[in-house]
Parts: structure tokens; C-alpha cells; sequence
């Protein structure tokens, strides 16, 4: 049955989060905006302490086996995530790009066995704020994932990485300022391709790897991004994610599983896309309010001025987002596959924002362009999401290939 | 719960309307348009699929089950997937038996609605939308004033879907000359009411194979019961929504026969050696096609659901109209770029869905789920 209703549950945690964005995170939006690779302690210490309870109930029903015959409610923790995630992009991207835990923690959890949980996941249980990164991108190697040159060698008992990784969220967070890690994309094999990439984890503190940059960048400068180098870094051989096998050249069901781990983080990539946009909706329609700028529906557009179209148009494009992204994250939530819905959730909110957060800078004049108001800040930040994991074009790519039954070879 | 799946009667209604839209449909819908004609036969066998008396409650000879927007929305698009004037016929009578439902005196419904659940098709329509630029409802010039125990209409109203032969017409006027969108409201105009002239055919760019005219009422006068619930009068925003809905989701089935249409063009046509579709210029736009099919059907089943759970919805229907109309002109005219020059040519069909596409900006009250 078609139903829009999100549940009372997940109503009430947005709510929640609605509160702690507005409290907490806009208060602090801008300052972490100026003071770039200033850390947000108070807000990341805060969360943390959240975060930890939840982690522990997730933890256990991670690692416990499944019950059998119970009958199961049906799942909506994909949907409730992106609620969430809307919320506290609403509240400030770059600051919820800070919050504890990360990529890395989300490779562990999908494909991690019951030990690396152990290992990797319990510290989110406990003490201190930790992270865990995820580094993919290289220099010579961004959209095309497949052509990283990093290494990784068996030698005895370990794993021996060597490369040098850039552009990775929370990087510093995870192997510098806390007790966390990083995953890492690394090929045992070049002349395997795609079938010789697979992921390692490494410890924070490992040695031979070092942080050696922070970037200065366009917007969520509240979040690190960073290169870290890899020097015959050595780690322990079950630090591998997933087989150490390395299929036969043309099999990538390897690489297919890591790449799977996307369909349940782009929806969230969209969905914090949408909190951005709809504080900039938000706080465009507050203002006109304030001015006796009224939004009429329905009428004929000779007497409907530029900015009510503008408008209109804004609120249908972000709904829109919304909804294809609801609608990927319940498929996940029912374990359908979403590889086409989630990258159109992705394609379509990368849009969007742009448009949403690039109108309402211009619908506010000058007031739009000064860093006294945070919409200037919203356009800078909001683009991100257009950006990490998959550009658009990349999302356009992997919807053209599914709904034209092609492969890669067929649509480069 | 938050749900994107469709109900075992809406997957029921859905299969057997896509069904007719593939099997009746798309064999006759070029040759329609070209002669501008619906063949009786096709009238006769769409009728048998009983969609509208479906809705009518049993005391007046329908199936009594209730109205859904959503599922409105789900039947409408699959008819519209197989020929938007078709489809606009089919569901022409709708105009007038869905208001009566929601807003009918009993009066009325006893009046009307039995003419409806008969074995054979009976024409009726609504007038609504009026020859200018600038047309919108607050804005409606065509007049009804009381007048003793009668209303009196004046004025011109454009694009009545098969206004020649309706039974009844429900027309839309303003009652009251200070008001605006407020003050309209729907009389029942029946069949050869002195005072309504309906002018020749109009041509128009798409729709073809539909006859719609310009009504025009000079001085009509019809008893005040005839205006749609009596005294109590109906709301007109509301009507007007299950409209923009309606044409929403049919702009999402217009739209996903060019989506489809060109996608297998683009697999199959060969051009440097290679299919078109493998080069990204082309594959871009199909899958940007793709996705607005799905996030303009979207925005309309959300907008159809509020309607269903009586939520406000007057900005949602019409935002998701509006939505729809920018995405199906996009959408068509990418098909036909997608075939290039063969596109232009009338053997194919996208020229035809381009000419559909376009109307739904102007379309207003044309059509209700
Ligand atoms: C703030 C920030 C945080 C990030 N965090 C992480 C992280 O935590 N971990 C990580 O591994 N990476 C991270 N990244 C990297 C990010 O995922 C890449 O930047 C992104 O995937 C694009 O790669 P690129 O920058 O090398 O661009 P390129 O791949 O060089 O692309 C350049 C342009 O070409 C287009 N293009 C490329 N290939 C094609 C194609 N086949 N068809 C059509 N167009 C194409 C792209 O869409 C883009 O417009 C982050 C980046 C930023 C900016």
C-alpha cells in the first residue's frame, strides 16, 4: 500500500535531532566554517556520548546470531538514517561530517566477519570519540577506482601497504587524533584489475603511515580531509575485508562487494543533500514571511512573479530528492536491491541542492552573498554532495548502464 | 509505515490497465490521431473495463468501491502510457460522476450518476478552462449570477473534451464578482440547454484524436439545482486537485512511453560504428529521463495520498502538476532528439508524445481520478 507517513518512531527522533541541530549545530556553523581544521569538541564529545549508547545496541544485534522464528518488524533503519542525516545537515553539513564514526566503521559492519567486528566496531562502544576513515582516492585514480596503484603484499604474516591516499573524510580524525582507523583500497595483483582490489584495515598508530596533508577546501571545512602516506605499512593478514582470493582476471564479484557498500551510503549522501536545501528553503520562505513576500500556488504565470516560480520550483526539485531517496532507503531496508534507485537518489539530489542553495543565495540579494547569513555557506557546503562517492556524472553512468542492460565495456 | 509498494487491487488495476493500454491502445492510437477520431468500438471495449462506475456507491448502480486517488493516479498514467487522448475520452465522464460523488445533493447523484454505471459508454464533460493567456482560477470570467429560483451563466469556456455529444457539463463560474478562487463554483449543464452553443472543433497541436470544443453560454439559465451540492456549493480547490493529479500522472505516462520508446531506439540504432547509446551524450539524457519518470510519479502519489488521507493538498497537486508538465515536455523532446530526424517523421511516435507533452502547462481541469 502506497504510504508517505514516516513512522511515529522515526518522527520522533527527527524531532529529536531537529532540536539538537537548531541548539547546537547552528550556533556553531559558522565558526567552524572560519577557523578551518579547527576540531568542534564540545559538539563531536557531545554526540559522541549518544552515539555510544546506540553503537552498543547495534553492536550486540550485530554480533549476536539471528533468533529464528521470531516474526521480525519490518525494517526501517536505512529510512530512520536519512531522516536523521537530513536533520543534522539541516543543523550544519560540516559539522555532521565530524560526528564519530565514519565510512570505514559502515565497510566493517556490512562485510567485516565477527572477529574484525569485534576488534574494529566495540571501541564505539566506549571511551573516548573515535573514527573510522575510508581511503579510495588517489591522485591519479578518483571516479576510476579501479585504476588505484596503491599496494598491498603478503610477507609472512601480514600485509605490507605502500601508496599514497588523498581527499579521505575524517582521515586525521581516525589514525591521528583518535584510537580509530582506516579502511584501504589496495591491489594485491595490477594485472587483475578490478579483481585484484580489495580492503584493508589499519590501525590507528600503525607504523609507516602518515597523515602528510590537510586540504583547505570550498566548504564543510569543519570536516578533515587528508592524504596519508602508506610506507611498507605493515598489518596483521587478517586485517583483510572480505577474501584474500584474487578471482581470475575478467570475475569482479570482489570488487562488486566492495563497491556494494555505496548503495546504502549514497542515499545518505543525498539525504544530508536535502537537509542542506531545505534549510536554505526554509530560510528563505522565513524571511519572505517576515517581508510580506507571499508564495501563491495555482495561479497563472502572468501573475506569478520570477520569485514564486523560483520557489515552486526549488520545493518541487528537493521533494522530489526526498522522495527518490525514501524510496531507496526502503528498498535497502527490505533487502532489495537498490544499485539503480540509490545512485537516481544520489544523481537527483546533487541537482537539486545546487539549483536550491544556489537560488536562495540570489533570492536574497546582497543578504544572500554575506557570511552574516549562512546561505553563502550552505552553497559552499551543499556541493559537496554532487561530488563524494560518485559525481553526478558517475551516478548518471551507473543508471545509464542499468536501465540500458549494459556493462562497462559497452558504456565507458 | 512509509511504503513504495503497490496494494494486491492496485497491482490488479495496474496490470489489467496496462494490459488495455499495450493490447487496444498502441495498435490504434497513430491512427486516431491522424484522422482525428475515436473509433465507437474502442469506446465500447474501454467502457467494459468499468473504471469510473466502479467508484459510484451501489446505491446508484455502480461496484461501491471507494475512491482512491492513488490508485487513480496508478490507472491514469498506464492509460495515458497508451494514448493520452484515448485516454483523456475514456476517463472524459469522470469529470462530472466523481464531483457528484464527493459533492452531489441526492438529488443530483439519483439524477446522474445511474446514467453512468450503464452497459454503454455515455459521454460527459467538464468546462473549465477559458481562451485566454492569462487563465487561472481566481481569475474565471465565465459568470453564473442568481436570479430568482435560477442561475444564469455567461461566458466562454475552451478545450470541453467531447462537449458536442456530453449528456451533462459541469461548468465552472464565478458566483460572486468580489471574490476569487473562492467564489467558483460548478453548475450541471445538461444536454441542449438553451443558451449553450458549442462551436466547431478545435484544432490543437497534440490530442488529436479527442473532439474538444469552445462552449460558449450566452445568457444560459439553469434552475439553482443544478449548481453541484446544492446551496452548500462544492469546493473547487478540492476538484481541482484530483485534477492536477490526475494530469500529473498522466504527464508520468506520456513521459515513460518516450522514456521507453527511445531507450530501445538508442540500443538498436548504429551510428560510428557503435550503438548510439553507448556514447554518454546519449546515454545521459535517457538516464536523466529515467530518473524524473520516477521522481515526477513521485511527487504525484505523494500529492494523490494526501488527497486519499484528507490532508491539505493545494500546494502538493499543483506543484506536482507543474513538475510534471516542465518534466514531460523535457522528457519528449529528448526522445525525439534521441531519434534524431527519424524522430520528426510520424512513423514514429515521438513527435506525437512531444505534441501530447506540451499541453500539460495549459492544461487545467481536463481530466480527474
Ligand atoms: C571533501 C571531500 C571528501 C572526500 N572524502 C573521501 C573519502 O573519505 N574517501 C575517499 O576515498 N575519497 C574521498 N573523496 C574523493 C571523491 O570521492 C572524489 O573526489 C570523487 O570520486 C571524484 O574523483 P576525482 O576528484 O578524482 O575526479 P575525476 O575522477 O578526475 O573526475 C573529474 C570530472 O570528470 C568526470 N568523470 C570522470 N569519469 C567519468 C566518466 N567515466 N564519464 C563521465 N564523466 C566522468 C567526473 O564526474 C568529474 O566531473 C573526497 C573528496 C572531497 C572533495
Amino acid at each position: 500500500m502506497i504510504d508517505f507517513e514516516i513512522s511515529e518512531n522515526i518522527a520522533n527522533m527527527k524531532n529529536m535531532v531537529h532540536m539538537l541541530a537548531e541548539n547546537m549545530m547552528r550556533p556553531a556553523a559558522r565558526k567552524y566554517d572560519e577557523e578551518e581544521h579547527q576540531k568542534p569538541l564540545d559538539f563531536i564529545n557531545m554526540m559522541w556520548e549518544d552515539s555510544k549508547r546506540r553503537n552498543r545496541a547495534r553492536f550486540e544485534a550485530s554480533t549476536k546470531p539471528k533468533q529464528e522464528g521470531k516474526p521480525e518488524k519490518p525494517a526501517e533503519n536505512s529510512v530512520m538514517f536519512a531522516n536523521v542525516i537530513e536533520e543534522l545537515s539541516w543543523g550544519d553539513c560540516g559539522l555532521y561530517l565530524c560526528i564519530p564514526g565514519g565510512l570505514g566503521v559502515a565497510a566493517v559492519e556490512a562485510v567485516g566477519t565477527s572477529d574484525q567486528k569485534e576488534r574494529f566496531l566495540r571501541r564505539f562502544t566506549e571511551g573516548e570519540p573515535k573514527w573510522g576513515a575510508m581511503a579510495i582516492t588517489e591522485a591519479n585514480a578518483g571516479s576510476d577506482t579501479a585504476a588505484i596503484t596503491a599496494t598491498a603484499a603478503r610477507d609472512g604474516d601480514h600485509w605490507v601497504l605502500n601508496g599514497e591516499k588523498i581527499f579521505v573524510t575524517s582521515g586525521k580524525a581516525a589514525v591521528q587524533d583518535s584510537e580509530g582507523f582506516v579502511v584501504v583500497w589496495a591491489t594485491l595483483d595490477r594485472s587483475a584489475g578490478r579483481a585484484g582490489i580489495k580492503s584493508f584495515i589499519v590501525e590507528h598508530g600503525t607504523p609507516g603511515m602518515t597523515v602528510t596533508k590537510l586540504e583547505k577546501k570550498l566548504g564543510i571545512r569543519a570536516s578533515d580531509t587528508c592524504t596519508i602516506v602508506f610506507e611498507d605499512c605493515r598489518i596483521p593478514l587478517d586485517n583483510i575485508l572480505g577474501s584474500s582470493e584474487v578471482q581470475k582476471k575478467d570475475s569482479t564479484s570482489g570488487f562488486k562487494g566492495v563497491m556494494a557498500t555505496f548503495d546504502a551510503t549514497r542515499p545518505m549522501v543525498a539525504a544530508s543533500a536535502i537537509g542542506i536545501g531545505r534549510a536554505a528553503i526554509d530560510f528563505v520562505k522565513e524571511e519572505f514571511e517576515k517581508q510580506g513576500v507571499q508564495i501563491r500556488y495555482g495561479i497563472s504565470p502572468y501573475r506569478m512573479t520570477a520569485v514564486e516560480r523560483d520557489v515552486q520550483q526549488m520545493e518541487a526539485n528537493l521533494q522530489a530528492a526526498r522522495l527518490l531517496t525514501w524510496r531507496a532507503c526502503w528498498m535497502m531496508d527490505r533487502r532489495m536491491r537498490n544499485n539503480l534507485e540509490a545512485s537516481m537518489a544520489k544523481a537527483k539530489a546533487g541537482l537539486a541542492i545546487t539549483l536550491v542553495t544556489q537560488k536562495a543565495v540570489e533570492l536574497m540579494g546582497p543578504l544572500g552573498y554575506s557570511r552574516e547569513l549562512l546561505l553563502e555557506k550552505w552553497m559552499r557546503d551543499g556541493k559537496i554532495n554532487d561530488l563524494f562517492e560518485g559525481t553526478g556524472q558517475i551516478n548518471m553512468l551507473i543508471i545509464a548502464r542499468r536501465i540500458l542492460e549494459y556493462t562497462r565495456e559497452q558504456l565507458k | 509505515m512509509l511504503s513504495f509498494e503497490l496494494s494486491d487491487d492496485q497491482r490488479m488495476i495496474y496490470e489489467t490497465v496496462r494490459k488495455f493500454a499495450l493490447n487496444e491502445m498502441r495498435p490504434i492510437y497513430r491512427e486516431c490521431d491522424e484522422g482525428g477520431k475515436i473509433p465507437p468500438e474502442f469506446i465500447s471495449k474501454a467502457w467494459e473495463l468499468f473504471l469510473i462506475p466502479n467508484n459510484v456507491p451501489e446505491a446508484y448502480g455502480g461496484v461501491g468501491e471507494p475512491r482512491s486517488a492513488v490508485t487513480g493516479a496508478i490507472l491514469a498514467e498506464e492509460l495515458a502510457y497508451g494514448d493520452f487522448s484515448l485516454a483523456v475520452c475514456m476517463l472524459c465522464p469522470a469529470s462530472v460522476v466523481y464531483p457528484l460523488i464527493e459533492f452531489g445533493t441526492e438529488d443530483q447523484k439519483q439524477k446522474y450518476l445511474p446514467l453512468f454505471c450503464e452497459e454503454s459508454f455515455k459521454p460527459a464533460s467538464a468546462a473549465f478552462m477559458e481562451p485566454r493567456i492569462d487563465f487561472d482560477l481566481p481569475s474565471m470570467q465565465t459568470k453564473a449570477a442568481a436570479e430568482g429560483g435560477s442561475y444564469v451563466i455567461n461566458g466562454e469556456k475552451c478545450l470541453v473534451p467531447l462537449a458536442a455529444d456530453a449528456e451533462v457539463i459541469l461548468v465552472y463560474a464565478q458566483t460572486d464578482a468580489s471574490a476569487d478562487a473562492k467564489g467558483v463554483q460548478a453548475f450541471l449543464v445538461d444536454k441542449g440547454t438553451a443558451g449553450m452553443e458549442i462551436s466547431e472543433r478545435e484544432k490543437n497541436m497534440g490530442l488529436k484524436a479527442l473532439d474538444t470544443r469552445k462552449v460558449i453560454f450566452k445568457d444560459c439559465r439553469v434552475p439553482k439545482e443544478s449548481r453541484l451540492g446544492g446551496e452548500a456549493g462544492c469546493n473547487v480547490s478540492k476538484l481541482l486537485n484530483y485534477s492536477f493529479v490526475g494530469l500529473a500522472a498522466m504527464a508520468v505516462g506520456v513521459s515513460k512511453a518516450a522514456f521507453e520508446y527511445a531507450r530501445d531506439y538508442a540500443k538498436e540504432r548504429v551510428a560510428f560504428g557503435e550503438p548510439i547509446a553507448s556514447r554518454q551524450a546519449i546515454a545521459f539524457m535517457l538516464a536523466e529521463m529515467a530518473i524524473e519518470v520516477d521522481a515526477t510519479r513521485l511527487l504525484t502519489w505523494e500529492a494523490a495520498w494526501r488527497l486519499d488521507k484528507g490532508l491539505e493538498s493545494d500546494r502538493e497537486a499543483y506543484l506536482a502538476k507543474q513538475y510534471a508538465a516542465e518534466k514531460v515536455l523535457m522528457i519528449t523532446d529528448r526522445a525525439v532528439q534521441v531519434l534524431g530526424g527519424h524522430g520528426y517523421i510520424r512513423e514514429h511516435p515521438v513527435e506525437l508524445w512531444l505534441r501530447n507533452g506540451r499541453g500539460f502547462a495549459t492544461f487545467d481541469g481536463l481530466v480527474t481520478i
